[in-house]
């Protein structure tokens, strides 16, 4: 592994660390906030958090890619222009957390920090593509659809970006019905965009374990990820359904999200497969990440469906129940993905008996926590959301005292979470310092 | 073949994408764009990063209340508000802000509270599991 690219993923492992701890310390602030307000309150916990999980959840991914395509891509990739995008990258995402250390936010939700530093932001993300797509276009012939997925999140996450920065320019925020749109249509395409670079990942990662290539081939593969694209594109609007935008922009997301039944159904028939496959390949902690994300896509779609329908919508939106669904896609699905990908990548089915097991018990430990956090924030949304929606209470201190229970069960499940996450971080960490390619 | 479908979906996003933009409010009036004050009240929401707690149309955070139509609703108002914002509670912080932000706050919030209301009547959701809100 080269000398930048060992930077990369270290960092990339230190942000899965730092979201985890600041995530707790900001569910404690939500229970405790008089307390906490004296020294760090919960206004700026909370962009510490969310910023660290998501430049985790970027750089995790691009970590990956930047690994894989050098056997997947033909063409020799540009060494500077990978440098020169990592310590750009690095270097603003340190600036902006010394912002948030300051209380310098002026950005808007998940994008707290000062705008200006979207700039350098913009421009690493340009470095990255030029990195990925020079050995790209001297690729020939067709490329496998892991390639594809890669290709289009990094594309549409410069398309959604540039998107987010829009408010910037006076003329989107002449009616705040206009700007709320555009920023969750920003918002939730990013999502898209990302999850396209990360099950890209997992497809290579299945392939290569495997040893299986049509699994990257093909017209279902093909129509599967044309219609992940179509919901990146058109299934956003759950976000803002609430709010009395245009009216087709609700129907045409409703519509879009009822095509996610599909993906849910390939999984219903793909079961017997999978299991037939877990039994060959269950020793391999690569794919035992693996595995465990597609439980979490199982169960996040379930919920995912019930939200994209407005009548249930109506219920859940602004609850915890939101809170489930992103925890859920970011830790379960999107962390063990890149976990898998991070395994795959240090060997570390080859590494001693000792660190096997104390990865194999903080996997198990993680996902019974995160079953019970999961539990416990939708038990919470459904509170809230029977009393304000059903109960019609308009006080928010009612509404919320018989939530508070639920939330200190999700903060204890959480210490679950955080220990298991940040001890497979410093393993890695220590695995790729020592990391010397075979 | 595949790279043209592609080409066709992404044309059908750009499309999409204007009319969102051209669109998406259907309430818009030409009267109803932002002064000076709402827009350096929206600004200072955004640098106290009061969207870590309050949430607007229901997105935002979960410590505080929603505040969308908080400026209109029954025993609440501006003056209530400013209390609030220029001297915090137990739970939210004093975050100092001098007369002239606190009123571009409350300017901003009741700009907001113009635009709509953040929850959906019973009767408005139609058999399909939809809403209708254009009435």
């Amino acid at each position: 592994m080269q000398k930048h690219l060992r930077l990369y993923f270290i960092t990339a492992l230190l942000l899965l660390s730092a979201t985890v701890l600041f995530g707790m310390l900001a569910s404690w602030a939500f229970l405790y906030p008089e307390t906490y307000n004296q020294y760090m309150p919960f206004y700026q916990l909370r962009p510490f958090h969310v910023s660290a999980a998501l430049f985790w959840i970027i750089s995790g991914a691009t970590s990956c890619i930047l690994l894989f395509k050098k056997e997947s891509l033909a063409g020799s990739s540009s060494v500077v222009l990978e440098q020169l995008f990592i310590y750009t990258w690095i270097g603003t995402i340190i600036a902006i957390f010394v912002c948030y250390g300051l209380k310098k936010f002026g950005g808007r939700e998940y994008w707290e920090f000062p705008p200006v530093l979207g700039l350098p932001l913009l421009v690493s993300w340009l470095l990255l593509m030029g990195a990925y797509f020079i050995p790209l276009l001297k690729t020939k012939g067709n490329k496998p659809m892991y390639v594809w997925m890669w290709t289009t999140g990094m594309f549409f996450f410069l398309v959604t970006f540039i998107e987010q920065n829009l408010w910037l320019v006076p003329w989107f925020r002449q009616s705040y019905l206009r700007e709320l749109t555009i920023q969750w249509k920003a918002n939730g395409a990013t999502v898209g965009a990302w999850n396209q670079m990360i099950y890209g990942t997992s497809l290579y990662l299945m392939v290569k374990i495997s040893g299986d290539v049509t699994k990257a081939q093909g017209k279902t593969v093909f129509f599967f990820y044309m219609l992940g694209l179509s919901n990146l594109m058109f299934n956003w609007g759950h976000h803002i359904y609430n709010a009395p935008s245009a009216s087709w922009i609700r129907d045409t997301s409703y519509i879009i999200s009822m095509t996610e039944w599909l993906f849910l159904i390939r999984m219903l028939q793909g079961f017997r497969s999978t299991l037939e496959e877990g039994r060959k390949l269950k020793h391999l902690i690569t794919y035992r990440f693996l595995i465990a994300s597609e439980f979490w896509v199982f169960v996040n779609l379930l919920l995912t469906l019930a939200m994209s329908v407005p009548a249930i919508n109506r219920y859940t939106h602004g609850t915890h129940i939101t809170v489930a669904h992103s925890m859920g896609a970011t830790i379960g699905i999107n962390t063990m993905i890149l976990l898998a990908g991070f395994s795959y990548i240090l060997e570390i089915d080859q590494k001693s008996e000792r660190i096997r097991k104390t990865i194999i018990a903080n996997f198990w430990l993680c996902q019974v926590s995160l079953v019970a956090f999961w539990i416990t924030l939708i038990a919470a949304g459904i509170i809230k959301g029977y009393r304000t929606t059903a109960l019609n209470l308009t006080s928010f201190q009612e509404i919320m005292m018989p939530v508070m229970p639920a939330l200190k069960a999700f903060s204890i499940a959480g210490i679950g979470v955080v220990i298991s996450l940040v001890i497979i971080s410093v393993v890695y960490i220590r695995q790729a310092i020592r990391f010397k390619e075979a | 073949m595949k790279f043209r479908l592609w080409l066709i979906l992404f044309i059908g996003f750009l499309v999409y994408t204007c009319l969102v933009y051209s669109y998406c409010d259907k309430n818009s009036l030409p009267g109803n764009t932002p002064d000076n004050h709402v827009v350096a009240g929206w600004n200072t929401w955004q640098e106290k990063n009061c969207q870590s707690c309050h949430q607007i149309y229901g997105l935002g955070g979960y410590l505080g209340p929603d505040l969308t139509n908080a400026a209109s609703a029954p025993g609440k108002g501006e003056n209530y508000m400013k209390v609030f914002i220029q001297f915090g509670t137990g739970k939210m912080p004093n975050f100092h802000l001098s007369d002239s932000e606190t009123n571009n706050v409350v300017a901003f919030l009741k700009w907001v509270d113009k635009s709509g209301k953040n929850t959906v009547p019973k009767e408005n959701v139609t058999w399909t599991g939809n809403y209708n809100l254009d009435n």
